[in-house]
């Protein structure tokens, strides 16, 4: 049953992948591209990672198609040029898929447990979490303590991906001469009665389950970088509803951008501490008596930095964009 | 031959595939930003494909793990991080889109490269 869904999902994906590349609409090839994401999501969930559906279904399906219409609103919608040396790149192409198909005959088979990425690392982890780190979630184990620098690393990437969007795109005057804003009329859909009505009901519950997700992802499918995009998806939408001064009241700029930063700085401070204590970086045994205990401190306050980092820098690249367009 | 077996693999090489495609014949920027999401979505699958265990579950351990079987962590841990540095990027790809359209005033790669020779 399960196989005759994920051949389902995985045709389904194929098609609109096919669809966005060859509809010359952007404004269509956007939303199937929100259709592709969820799809993504739910053949991820199939194949048991709850983790990774949960970060494809809000970033992929939620910010992601926010990002791209946002932009959009600042482009032209429809394609006018031809594609490009269309015969020479369809040949290419047509190797390429043929030769990797060839060569995915030589692939184990799907799901197979003798398969050799299964014989590595992947038999250790499932011993030594539970001896070292002690929490039922090995994703999260892995993720923020066995390869904390890796996480680290990745933190880092979002929040200078970040800063450059806002280079890029911020008009503000430099702080100390800073001009008041021009005041600006309250946009969204205000006028739209059950769009405004359904997400107000909706907002507080999708912050509450962003919470939920960001604590919880010791014991269940969650984590920081979830948590973040979960929580950002909410504010956004707030933002679209409410129309985004009001978002921005709630949380200002000055804010956002300290929240990006400052989880960045609290990662790699509890990275420091452990080499203040004794260990080596990154290393949360020392930072209590009992080791696992330490763990648990540790993983909790770098999954804190890395849901502060992602929310706050996926909530500047919005008001970015969406500040853009007005002018 | 098991079909089945490998259907996940060529679903793996088309979508690559087709993305790269819009990569690069497609002229229109944001078209070929699609193009390399859809490219990065397939080696998100790839991976993801591989670490699922037959007869597996989710590896959250509750209770006693024996005779339990859980699908391999890695390639997820690997993965959940690649989606939110993907966006973060695409947002970088974005901007400089939007930067593009401000300056030249079209996001069509022939048409910007005219005016760039001009």
């Amino acid at each position: 049953m399960t196989v005759i869904f994920s051949v389902f999902l995985l045709t389904f994906l194929m098609v609109t992948a096919i669809a966005i590349v060859r509809t010359a609409n952007l404004f269509v090839a956007v939303m199937l591209s929100g259709i592709f994401s969820l799809l993504l999501a739910a053949n991820f969930f199939l194949l048991d990672a709850a983790d990774v559906a949960l970060t494809e279904a809000a970033v992929g399906a939620g910010i992601s198609t926010v990002l791209f219409l946002s932009a959009l609103a600042m482009l032209d919608e429809r394609e006018t040029s031809a594609s490009h040396n269309r015969t020479i790149a369809l040949i290419v192409v047509a190797v390429i898929t043929l030769a990797v198909i060839y060569a995915t005959f030589d692939q184990p088979r799907f799901a197979d447990p003798m398969a050799p990425v299964h014989q590595h690392v992947a038999p250790w982890y499932f011993e030594t979490t539970r001896e070292l780190i002690d929490i039922p979630n090995v994703v999260t184990a892995v993720l923020a303590s066995f390869r904390g620098y890796d996480t680290l690393g990745e933190v880092f990437v979002v929040l200078t991906a970040g800063i450059g969007v806002l280079f890029l795109l911020d008009k503000r005057v430099p702080t100390g001469r800073r001009e008041r804003e021009p005041q600006m009329e309250p946009g969204g859909l205000r006028h739209y009665l059950i769009p405004r009505v359904v997400g107000r009901l909706l907002i507080p519950f999708i912050v509450l389950f962003g919470l939920y997700v960001q604590f919880h992802g010791d014991f269940g499918p969650g984590g920081g970088f979830q948590a973040g995009a979960i929580v950002a998806a909410g504010v956004i939408l707030f933002a679209l509803l409410e129309g985004e001064n009001r978002a921005l009241e709630v949380l200002p700029r000055g804010v956002l951008t300290g929240l990006a930063a400052g989880g960045a700085l609290l990662y790699g401070a509890v990275g420091v501490a452990g080499i203040v204590m004794g260990g080596n970086f990154l290393d949360y045994s020392v930072l209590s008596d009992d080791p696992v205990v330490g763990q648990h401190m540790g993983i909790l306050l770098i999954e804190a930095g890395v849901g502060m980092t992602v929310t706050g820098t996926l909530l500047s690249i919005f008001h970015a964009f969406a500040a853009r367009g007005r002018f | 031959m098991d079909p089945l077996g490998i259907y996940h693999y060529w679903a793996f090489a088309i979508i690559l595939m087709v993305g790269f495609y819009a990569v690069v014949a497609k002229l229109n920027l944001v078209k070929k930003l699609l193009g390399l999401s859809l490219f990065q979505a397939a080696v998100f699958l790839l991976y993801i494909t591989m670490g699922k265990v037959e007869g597996g579950t989710a590896p959250i351990i509750n209770g006693d793990p024996t005779g339990q079987l859980f699908s391999n962590p890695l390639p997820q841990v690997l993965i959940l991080t690649a989606i939110v540095v993907g966006i973060s990027t695409t947002a970088l790809g974005l901007a400089i889109v939007v930067r593009i359209r401000e300056e030249f005033g079209t996001i069509e790669e022939d048409k910007v490269r005219e005016l760039e020779r001009q």
